[in-house]
């Protein structure tokens, strides 16, 4: 059963400020995700393997050859904020 | 007073960049020393609708290290997400292994004076590298180059098995000399392309379960992983000793202070949120690949070090000391064949051209000086042309400039004086100056003569032949009476 301690505790992680009722509003949505997967967990799976990914494919490579990369002014025109030649950010330093 | 005897524990987390052409995932260059985010592709920067693909090196690579390191390559691996927001992290995920690694299970054979000791290896697994931050010292501001982002990268984990600092440093080289065999990476702490953390805990002998366990970074040189863990290993003691508790953090050395101060407490660790990378698919790795692999590492360090114990007749020590380092184990192999007394070899280049490498702070393949040179400087002692004194100077002139011992000999007129005449000559002066001490040698003071052989060098500016020099000037002085 997820609360609103919780919800405050993926929001935080996530980095998104929630609105007054939304605390309530996501756990009843996250809740109801869960009971529907829930349901998954009734069926037998003994003896069968974990998959961890959706498609039937292995090994797919990449020669290690140089390609192109971005121009760099390319590279940085997504940047929020540049200088020179990087991209420019508050102060971090943990 | 506490009489209590503490035992450290202390496992140590390496991270090995791979010199692969490109990145792990993409095509960009992957390489040190580009101008500022010229080497980036929407797969590196994590724009929307990018897919990585994983490169094929990277993998063999990886491959080469695990089986070098004795590990266990687990046949079906595959790729996680490891979330978390930082600016030098584009896409606010680094791409990582978590539950299905690489390999696991190896270890590390560390030899000192005690004897030899394997050191367990938890895990070798791949990831992606952050991009590198810069930051502002005048403004709050900080910069960003990505093109470090997406470089593959190994992480190497110890088991706690290390015991003191010094035997971390001792794992750290050997380590470090095996990874370097290999030829998969620059092995560069200093460019960052071998970065090391630890974890040290201490308890009271008559503990049993560990003691609380501090994670440690910052530390740029394998000294600096040293002095980091001497000092925890000093203030975890102490809080211990006088009754206190330690708390579980994550400290940052500070090389200038030389302290470690706190970064993080446990709440405040990170909550990674690892899950499957749904861009990249599963991967299996027959044992026909990991034995073409096998099959293709180079001799190791401690294969090279019992052939040159046999082939050469050094002693242990001096083997272990020359194949420790990539550069000059080589270097001694070439010079051996040009000049075959392996010993004074040996003592040459881990006597004075170590000194003089670590006195500045240098590499041994920074060194200017080619097989060929040494192998003639050694022969011009064995000649006489120059005397074992002379010829330490002559070695660092040949470190700096790269020039021939001959050349260096001439032009600075350093050949030996070995004509008796000669050096009869200057020890009639050195007789005349010193009246008092030769009275000294003749009433039986041994030590006057030290003196006189030290003056007698002055004046030939070290270049009489010692042995000649020596026998000369005690038959003189025999013949002095006074
Ligand atoms: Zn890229």
């Amino acid at each position: 059963m997820i609360k609103k301690d919780m919800i405050n505790y993926v929001a935080d992680l996530a980095r998104i400020s929630l609105a007054g009722d939304e605390e309530k509003l996501f756990a009843s949505q996250l809740n109801d995700i869960l009971a529907y997967i829930e349901k998954l967990n009734k069926l037998d799976t003994a003896g069968v393997e974990p998959m961890s990914h959706a498609v039937i494919l292995v090994n797919m490579f990449r020669d290690d050859k140089v390609k192109d990369s971005l121009p760099k002014d390319e590279a940085l025109r997504n940047a929020p904020e540049k200088e020179k030649d990087f991209f420019k950010v508050p102060k971090v330093i943990e | 007073m506490d009489k209590q005897v503490y035992i450290t524990t202390i496992g140590l987390e390496v991270h090995l960049q791979i010199s692969t052409k490109t990145k792990a995932f993409c095509g960009c260059a992957n390489e040190f020393g580009r101008e500022p985010n010229s080497s980036t592709c929407p797969v590196c920067l994590g724009l929307p609708g990018s897919l990585p693909v994983l490169n094929k090196k990277y993998l063999e690579h990886a491959i080469k290290v695990a089986v070098a390191l004795d590990c266990k390559i687990l046949g079906s691996m595959k790729f996680d997400r490891k979330n978390y927001f930082y600016p030098d992290l584009p896409k606010n995920y680094q791409i990582s292994q978590y539950d299905m690694p690489l390999s696991t299970g190896g270890s590390v054979e560390i030899t000192s004076t005690a004897g030899a000791r394997r050191i367990g290896i938890t895990r070798v697994h791949m990831e992606e590298d952050a991009g590198k931050l810069i930051h502002d010292q005048k403004r709050p501001l900080s910069f960003i180059d990505y093109n470090r982002t997406g470089t593959p990268l190994l992480e190497i984990v110890s088991e706690p098995d290390i015991s003191s600092p010094e035997e971390a440093h001792l794992y750290l080289s050997t380590l470090k000399a095996i990874l370097e065999y290999l030829e998969v990476s620059d092995c560069n702490m200093q460019e960052g392309s071998l970065r090391c953390d630890a974890n040290i805990s201490v308890r009271p002998s008559s503990q049993k379960a560990l003691g609380v366990k501090v994670e440690l970074k910052n530390m740029n040189t394998f000294k600096g992983v040293r002095q980091a863990l001497e000092y925890e290993e000093k203030r975890q003691v102490k809080i211990l000793s006088s009754g206190k508790k330690l708390s579980q953090e994550t400290r940052l050395w500070n090389a200038e202070k030389k302290i470690t101060e706190l970064m993080r407490t446990k709440e405040q660790a990170h909550d990674y949120r690892y899950f499957p990378e749904p861009d990249l698919v599963p991967f299996k790795i027959s044992p026909g690949l990991v034995q073409e692999i096998r099959d293709t590492l180079p001799e190791m360090p401690n294969d090279k070090r019992l052939r040159f114990i046999k082939e050469y007749k050094i002693s242990e020590y001096d083997a272990a000391v020359l194949v420790s380092d990539k550069a000059m184990s080589e270097f001694f192999s070439a010079c051996v064949k040009l000049y075959p007394k392996p010993k004074n070899i040996a003592n040459w280049l881990m006597g004075d051209i170590s000194g003089y490498l670590n006195a500045n702070n240098m590499e041994f393949g920074q060194l200017k000086m080619s097989p060929e040179a040494l192998a003639e400087m050694l022969g011009l002692i064995d000649k006489g042309t120059i005397s074992g004194k002379i010829a330490k100077d002559v070695v660092v002139d040949m470190i700096s400039t790269g020039r021939s011992a001959s050349d260096i000999v001439k032009d600075k007129g350093l050949t030996q004086i070995a004509d008796a005449p000669e050096i009869e000559g200057f020890i009639e002066e050195v007789i005349g100056e010193n009246d008092k001490v030769v009275d000294d040698y003749l009433s039986g003071k041994d030590k006057a003569m030290g003196f006189l052989i030290g003056q007698l060098m002055r004046k030939t500016k070290g270049k009489a032949n010692p042995q000649m020099a020596n026998e000369l000037l005690k038959k003189r002085l025999s013949k002095e009476k006074r």
